[in-house]
């Protein structure tokens, strides 16, 4: 694998589906949610998708993922099934933990994707012990570990990055910094609003990348996965971006103006990286269009397969609460 | 002349139990590891760990600064990841720093994830008072963390159970957490060379008796079982229960015995309400209460942050004269 983002016409198509499949997905998780099929809560990655499309880019299937709740797109980047995803939000025995998680706790064994989770800073430490696990049992692996901006108001955040630079963990740290904590803006919350210089006085090497640019975030984290592999220290990646959305669905936005959301919209990592693939006729927009009916076709499969799964049975309800066994 | 291993010695402290356990499990698995305060460079906080560092090297047995959180998450992701780690935390009032690991991930995730991840980890702390250490370091709150669905508690209260129940506890896929009684570290006891192992499942009957049970475990086992020795020699016959294992609580056992004497006293260094006594004491009434010749009584920490004061603390704590006190009001009534 090159640091190199390879420019190529299939590569860059390839981003922009990618990217255009979550935001697609997640408008179908809005609808399936207004039919209350989806219920609790819903947090939708709408305005984010380039971390994760960019992020998940420099990963191979040895690596491991920690993800936030808002991780929708995380799993889709990552390569597990639409289906599965859907299903697990209905509730379903179909699901990808059979309906035990919903949307905030996808877990997926064979893509080693280690939890949404949903205690804000809460994954930070799994991902030292991922890390180290996967060190002592000589597995050249990197763990990709997703957290917001407010897991750095946490104590775990701190206790992490510390532990990772100390031990020398393989650990690429992705801060998606989406300038709220629910409300709470970056710099209400933040004495110091530059994460890369937090991670620095760890001494932990990283930059700030334009979270908007898909491009921007697969080299960034191209070089520094290679940087990982390399030194096997930890390295921190700032993704700048922002959610067009509410933070969950029972939000009325009272913190933020739409003048602002709608600035940032305009910066959106779909719509700029279509727009310049275009200009650059790198794509056709008829290209588009085949690309976008593609997915609906997926994505309406997706909802088929998990729609006509089973549910549960409710004599199963304290099934793994304890493990009879350790999975192979 | 040919060298000769020397016997093991059958005669040794509970700690040396403790720390023969670690260095079987560490000498037969190449996956587990210790992690934890002090454990390495200063040789444990209670001393249990003393020489492991030499023998397995930094790698196996990692000191960490002073991140419960952190280390205790690393603990859970080391196990999903294939690991058997082995967390120290040197006393239950810290743990409270890892509780929302333990509690929010841990047990979560095997469920969370609909069975795809187990955690097989072990979590060693240090519990309970008497050693005039206050309010920050003196408390039982493994009453608490027997609330939780998930996890298994054990609490060796004998030389034996501290030196076996260890490889147990590591044969388990689930999180289990081994509460050690400060005031037992220093005890001395005959460990039977014809024992290898132990149960993590069931209660046990120390002492046989017709006319009361006494229910306990941990730091209060041989307060009880003086007790009932005291209560002997005034003609009453008391059978003590080792609960050894708090979640998933041996009921049967309870049930059986207290069925057998018609009476019983509770004793917990724990606080009394909401409790884990509280807990036994409902099984008891739903399920023998009919058996009872008496109510149900209960000998508990005082409700207070532990005081440091010498007279105080053991005011505090549930003592050998307490204990008669209540198994006597109950077999004879005034």
């Amino acid at each position: 694998m090159t640091p190199k983002v390879h420019l190529d016409h299939n590569h860059l198509r390839h981003l922009l589906k990618a990217m255009i499949r979550i935001r697609r997905f997640e408008a179908k998780c809005v609808e399936l949610y207004q039919a209350q099929k989806i219920l609790g809560f819903l947090h939708l990655y709408d305005g984010e998708e380039a971390v994760s499309v960019g992020v998940m880019e420099a990963l191979g299937p040895q690596d491991a993922v920690i993800a936030t709740y808002r991780e929708h797109g995380q799993a889709l980047a990552r390569g597990v099934d639409p289906g599965c995803l859907v299903g697990e939000m209905l509730g379903k025995l179909n699901g990808c933990c059979r309906g035990r998680g919903g949307s905030m706790h996808f877990f997926h064994r064979q893509h080693r994707f280690y939890g949404g989770n949903a205690i804000v800073g809460g994954g930070l430490p799994l991902a030292l012990g991922v890390a180290l696990g996967d060190k002592m049992q000589g597995r050249k692996a990197v763990t990709a570990c997703f957290f917001g901006d407010g897991a750095a108001d946490e104590g775990e955040f701190h206790e992490t990055l510390n532990l990772a630079k100390l031990w020398r963990l393989p650990i690429l740290f992705v801060c998606e910094n989406n300038l709220y904590a629910m409300g709470m803006a970056v710099e209400r919350a933040e004495a110091d609003t530059d994460f890369v210089h937090k991670a620095s006085g760890y001494k932990i090497e990283g930059e700030r990348v334009d979270g908007m640019d898909v491009v921007a975030v697969e080299s960034a984290a191209r070089k520094a996965i290679e940087r990982i592999r390399a030194s096997s220290d930890p390295y921190f990646l700032e993704c700048r971006t922002y959610r067009f959305r509410a933070h969950s669905m029972f939000d009325a936005q009272l913190y933020r103006s739409k003048e602002e959301v709608e600035a940032w919209r305009k910066k959106g990592p779909i719509g700029r990286f279509q727009t310049w693939l275009e200009e650059n006729h790198l794509i056709k927009r008829e290209e588009v269009l085949e690309m976008e009916k593609a997915i609906d076709a997926e994505i309406a499969q997706a909802v088929a397969f998990a729609e006509a799964g089973p549910l549960e049975p409710i004599s199963d309800v304290e099934r793994f609460v304890t493990m009879e066994e350790v999975p192979a | 002349m040919a060298s000769q291993e020397p016997p093991s010695p059958l005669r040794m402290t509970y700690r040396e139990a403790c720390k023969q356990a670690l260095r079987q499990a560490l000498a037969a698995d190449p996956r587990v590891f210790l992690m934890g305060e002090d454990i390495g460079g200063y040789g444990g906080c209670y001393a249990v760990t003393k020489g492991l560092l030499e023998e397995f090297g930094g790698e196996r047995i990692r000191d960490t600064p002073l991140s419960e959180s952190a280390f205790v998450g690393a603990g859970i992701g080391a196990a999903m990841v294939g690991m058997r780690p082995i967390v120290e935390i040197m006393t239950v009032n810290f743990s409270l720093l890892a509780l929302d690991q333990i509690l929010n991930n841990a047990v979560t995730i095997p469920y969370m994830s609909g069975g795809q991840f187990a955690v097989p980890l072990v979590i060693r702390m240090a519990t309970g008072g008497g050693r005039r250490v206050a309010a920050q370091h003196s408390h039982s709150l493994e009453g608490w963390y027997a609330h939780i669905p998930g996890l298994r508690i054990l609490t060796p209260a004998t030389i034996e159970d501290a030196r076996f129940m260890l490889i147990e506890a590591l044969k388990d896929p689930n999180p289990t957490i081994i509460f050690e009684h400060v005031m037992l570290y220093n005890m001395e006891g005959e460990l039977d060379p014809a024992v290898a192992s132990v149960d993590i499942s069931a209660a046990r009957v120390r002492r046989a008796g017709a006319d009361v049970s006494l229910v306990t475990y941990g730091g209060s086992l041989f307060k009880t079982l003086g007790a009932a020795e005291q209560l002997s020699k005034e003609g009453i016959d008391a059978e003590v229960v080792d609960l050894r294992v708090l979640r998933p609580l041996d009921a049967r056992t309870i049930l059986a015995s207290v069925t057998k004497t018609r009476r019983c006293v509770i004793v917990d260094e724990g606080w009394r309400s909401g409790s884990l006594s509280a807990e036994i004491g409902m099984r008891i009434a739903e399920e023998a209460f009919f058996e009872l010749d008496a109510p149900l009584r209960r000998v508990c920490g005082r409700e207070v942050p532990m005081p440091y004061a010498a007279h105080l603390e053991d005011a505090c704590l549930p003592q050998a004269e307490s204990i008669v006190l209540a198994a006597r009001e109950l077999v004879r009534p005034s």
